[in-house]
């Protein structure tokens, strides 16, 4: 496989505008052993591609010049509309390179889902037997990422740490907004979806910091949801970690619902504690006290619906009628049932007027919310301070 | 006078939602305000009101419908190119101190205007415009189908986009993104008047192209002149009714996926809530079963307009009729299995993606045929570059990069890299700017003197091609190579500051093409000075081959005094081969549709529906929920709909038609 990548690749290689060359184009020269595949995917189909669209704009260019009214020495045959065999052409040649593509498509997408344990480190350096991943929980707060280290017992904000040439796991949900877990030079991006958890396995193989996104649009403090990704030597990771239990500070549950708040350009925070199954809790969207846990109302509901839990019947896991209380947060008063004097105003201002007075999550609906820029008063010290 | 008494009038309008206090805003509102003072002042100085309304604003004939779906586009292209180049410059500005001069509050909701408005309101009217115009008279119809239904859909989107206009002033738009995708913009997470402006402004206008699509399906399948056998449709034709069928089948879900969200918001369910149940994802999945068989919906007919310019200008019939056909008919089934591509990287799994990647790519093989079947038009052709074939050229050369980069991005391992990166903006720029819009540049060029009676100025032609060609390509290429660095998309502010000149060179292509669509508009405004030197007396200035030619520039109400008949698939030019002479004598009445006020009337009330729903004067609301029934049920019992076109008319306009082909040498 990989020899006959080589000529399309390098097609697609000499293609590429020398104007590319001076710049830092991460997605074409990553580190981690995932997206290097998913670049040599992207040169190879370039690569197959440029066979033949390269040609078609040649001809374009070569029918226009030759066939233009004032060329008098060409041939004008208006009865030329109808070629069975040139027409088997036009047909089987885009045909056969999706053939190929869809081919490279198939085990390509198997190969590289992000749900797949690793095989390999780096090219011709297989995992050893018997390896178990690092865990990393990462989830999408409006709008700054957590990042919860399971195994260590260590949680950090907008930061992220990964030892060199070990396979990480990342389990990847978010409490608000749909985001995307986005760190070009390790792997492709992976959605943060509240309720959900997805996964994406990926290596890193070269010590170094990079940059982290959401890539998916989430409301006012977008733009700035970015975190600094740090390559590190296992040893160094070591030492990392030990720093981090170190510096004290933990997240129990109530200051995690206050940085759950929505908050722009948050700055690093390092927690040397977590709560063991903090994770587990947000995908099932109970982190607060009282509140019941998806999964819990699934089965219970599931066990009303015909007392088995396997029951797929239409229905049998409907959460409670619209009467309960909603599981996370008041629930916003639809516009309908508004009083007048509830109605509020619409506003046309393009800039927050109050930051920091967003009640968020905790009185969804409210017209505050819109000014969505508050920062966890046990931040207020720090904000400022690091900005990673 | 109370607070309550105040909030059940105004709802939650207050003064707060005027931009007194916003400087861009309230300057753009003084600009538009003078703008619109100005153009009522000239209108009632010269007395045209009378005119407009009964000549225009009330005309069920398909062609003046046409040319103001056409002029409501080029309208609303003005206002979403001003959101763009907005975009541009703070992208170009926005590098670290520097926060640039758009908060993301704005920022956030000028991307949002953009994109809803370049889909819903530019390229959809100007592709129903151009349908409009042309299609009936390429099968040789007096109209469409259901005349009065015509002017309906035109107006109801115009209330639409006359909702999504009064946002700019009057309260928020989203700051939703386009698509305006749940949970964000649930009640939740967007409370105020944005989303709702949204939703309002597309169900209405949503109607309105749904109720254009049935029509002009009707009128394809029902009114072609006799002889003219499906195969022997003009390729436009066909192309326009694959893209009706196709916008039947999908703008329901796209209602019912916005009807749900609306129930969300207003009535409290919980269809697509984070909590409650709610599912988020079906949203995503319910708005791009309509979006992506939306993009086919565009770009079908466009594909028409080239294939007619392509073998126009080539002096040639279309190479492959046949494969042709058959390749837009695939493509209009295979759209619809292709939508999962939007989110591969939500986890669907291995095998779902790759069927939807597949499925992708396979649509590139009829697209690609298509591709081949223009170059071999061209082979052996006697190619003339006017205007209208540059635009092809410059189509075929640009589209296949963003075809390329389209089956690049429909391989799920590469999407993960280049979903929602700056490499997937550029990729639908490429697609949509090269493939729709050259090709509605190329049309309105093509067949401007058949509505007019006169051609564009070609000197400004050509600066609307350079500005455009080059434009894009500057504008664009940039963003594709910083979408390779990884940058994600509707960021409104950089760190990294070794990025800022690929920005900046994306703001100038913009300008450039800002050039481009000043060159058209003074094409317009030129041609139109110089219309007696430009003027077109034979009815068919570029030697066409399809029956809209055979008829006088611009044609008479009634298009053919004789319906024509067909023998052959380019009809007109088959007719000219064979010596045709135009019948001088024996004309009979000509049936016409009678003008009616009700779809103006129809569509104020729905305007004003959606206004009450979004500012929650409720009473309002109601009021014009019961006029819009009662208007409608009142309009079915006037039954004054038609009149008659006397013989001795329709002799007096062709026999003037005849003075003026004797006149032209023809």
């Amino acid at each position: 496989m990989r020899r006959a990548l080589r000529l399309p690749q390098r097609l697609a290689m000499l293609a590429l505008p020398a104007l590319l060359g001076g710049c830092d184009m991460v997605v074409m020269n990553p580190t981690g052993d995932i997206a290097v595949q998913q670049r040599d995917l992207i040169l190879f189909s370039t690569g197959v591609m440029l066979l033949i669209i390269v040609p078609v704009m040649v001809l374009t260019v070569v029918f226009a010049r030759k066939y233009r009214r004032g060329n008098a020495n060409k041939t004008y045959d208006p009865s030329f509309t109808h070629s069975t065999t040139l027409e088997l052409v036009i047909w089987s040649c885009p045909l056969l390179i999706i053939i190929a593509l869809s081919a490279v498509t198939w085990t390509s997408t198997h190969l590289l889902d992000p749900f797949r344990p690793l095989e390999r480190i780096s090219p011709g350096r297989p995992v050893p037997a018997g390896t178990k991943p690092l865990e990393i929980q990462a989830v999408a707060l409006d709008w700054k990422w957590l990042f919860i280290y399971p195994e260590q017992g260590i949680a950090t904000v907008n930061e992220l740490a990964l030892p060199v040439d070990v396979p990480v796991r990342f389990s990847i949900t978010s409490n608000d907004q749909f985001n995307t877990f986005y760190v070009p030079t390790l792997a492709g991006m992976i959605y943060a979806m509240p309720g959900m958890r997805s996964e994406l396995n990926a290596v890193l193989n070269k010590p170094g910091t990079s940059e982290g996104y959401s890539a998916n649009y989430s409301g006012a403090g977008y733009s700035n949801m970015r975190f600094k990704m740090h390559g590190q030597s296992p040893a160094d990771f070591a030492r990392w970690v030990a720093g981090v239990k170190a510096q004290g500070g933990s997240l129990p549950t109530e200051r995690f619902v206050a940085l759950a708040k929505p908050s722009e350009k948050v700055p690093v925070m390092r927690f040397a504690a977590v709560q063991p199954q903090l994770f587990d809790r947000i995908v099932n969207r109970c982190v607060e006290a009282g509140k019941p846990c998806m999964m819990d109302v699934m089965t219970r509901d599931m066990a009303r619906a015909g007392g088995n839990p396997h029951d797929h019947r239409m229905g049998a896991g409907m959460p409670p009628g619209r009467g309960a209380a909603p599981i996370m947060g008041e629930k916003p008063t639809p516009a309908l049932q508004k009083a007048p004097e509830d109605k509020g105003s619409g506003p046309n201002v393009t800039k927050p007027a109050k930051p920091g007075k967003a009640p968020g999550q905790l009185k969804p609906g409210d017209q505050r919310n819109r000014d969505l820029s508050a920062l966890p008063s046990f931040l207020r010290g720090a904000a400022g301070a690091v900005r990673a | 006078m109370s607070d309550s008494i105040l909030k059940t009038i105004f709802g939650r309008l207050t003064f707060e939602s005027f931009p007194i206090h916003e400087p861009i805003l309230f300057g753009t509102f003084i600009v538009v305000s003078l703008l619109g003072l100005g153009i009522v002042g000239v209108v009632t100085r010269y007395r045209l009101w009378g005119y407009l309304w009964s000549e225009w604003f009330t005309s069920v004939d398909h062609k003046k419908v046409g040319i103001m779906y056409i002029i409501l586009g080029i309208v609303m292209l003005l206002r979403g190119f001003a959101d763009a180049l907005m975009m541009r410059a703070q992208q170009a500005i926005a590098f670290g101190a520097n926060e640039g001069y758009l908060p993301p509050h704005h920022y956030d909701q000028i991307f949002t205007a953009h994109g809803t408005i370049m889909i819903f309101f530019v390229a959809i009217p100007l592709v129903v415009g151009i349908i409009n115009y042309v299609m009936p008279l390429q099968i040789g119809a007096r109209d469409v189908a259901f005349p009065f239904l015509n002017n309906l859909s035109f107006w109801l989107t115009v209330a639409g986009a006359v909702l999504v206009m009064i946002s700019l002033f009057v309260g928020e738009f989203a700051r939703t993104g386009w698509l305006s995708y749940a949970p964000l913009a649930g009640l939740q997470y967007s409370p105020d008047t944005g989303v709702d402006y949204y939703l309002w402004a597309l169900q209405i206008a949503g109607v309105g192209t749904t109720l254009s699509a049935i029509n002009m399906v009707a009128t394809v399948v029902k009114m072609r002149a006799p002889g003219m056998t499906m195969m022997k449709m003009p390729v436009f034709v066909w192309t326009a009714l694959c893209s009706n069928v196709l916008a039947i089948a999908i703008f329901p879900a796209l209602t019912a996926a916005f009807f749900l969200l609306m129930l969300d918001r207003y009535i409290g369910t919980a269809f697509f809530t984070n909590d409650l149940g709610g599912a988020p994802m079906m949203y995503w999945n319910m708005v791009w079963i309509w979006g992506h068989p939306e993009v086919y919906v565009l770009i079908l007919p466009a594909f028409g307009m080239y294939s007619e310019i392509t073998s126009t200008f080539s002096g040639k019939p279309l190479f492959g009729y046949s494969s042709m056909v058959y390749a837009t008919v695939v493509i209009t089934i295979l759209s619809y299995l292709v939508w999962l591509h939007h989110f591969f990287t939500m986890g669907a799994g291995p095998s779902v993606n790759s069927f939807f990647g597949i499925a992708t790519m396979v649509i590139s093989i009829p697209t690609g045929a298509k591709v081949f079947n223009w170059l071999f038009t061209m082979y052996k052709g006697d190619v003339r570059f006017e205007l209208p074939m540059m635009w092809v050229v410059a189509f075929m050369l640009t589209f296949v990069v963003g075809g390329m980069t389209g089956v690049l991005l429909a391989i799920p391992p590469a999407d993960f890299v280049f979903h929602n990166s700056l490499f997937l903006v550029a990729h639908f720029h490429n697609t949509i700017i090269g493939g729709v819009v050259f090709g509605l540049f190329a049309a309105m060029v093509y067949w401007f003197p058949k509505a007019f009676g006169f051609k564009l100025d070609e000197f400004w032609g050509k600066v609307a091609f350079w500005g455009w060609v080059i434009g894009y390509w500057v504008a664009w290429t940039p963003i594709y190579i910083v979408g390779l660095m990884g940058e994600p998309r509707r960021v409104n502010h950089f760190d990294d500051p070794s990025i800022q000149p690929y920005f900046v060179i994306a703001a100038i292509g913009a300008l450039i093409i800002l050039v481009g669509i000043l060159g058209f508009v003074m094409s317009i405004l030129v041609g139109f000075l110089k219309r007696e030197q430009l003027r077109d007396t034979t009815g068919d200035p570029w030697n066409g081959r399809t029956l809209e030619w055979s008829t006088s520039s611009p044609p008479p109400a009634y298009n053919f005094a004789i319906t024509p008949v067909v023998h052959a698939l380019d009809a007109w030019h088959d007719m000219k081969a064979r010596g045709y002479e135009r019948p001088r004598d024996g004309f009979r009445p000509v049936h016409m549709p009678r003008n009616t006020g009700t779809g103006v009337i129809l569509s104020g009330l729905a305007l004003a529906l959606g206004f009450g729903m979004v500012w929650y004067m409720w009473w309002l609301a109601a009021l014009s929920f019961a006029g819009l029934l009662a208007v409608a049920i009142g309009h079915t019992f006037n039954l004054n709909r038609d009149y008659f076109i006397p013989a001795d008319e329709v002799s007096r306009t062709e026999s003037q038609r005849q003075q003026l082909l004797l006149g032209a040498g023809a």
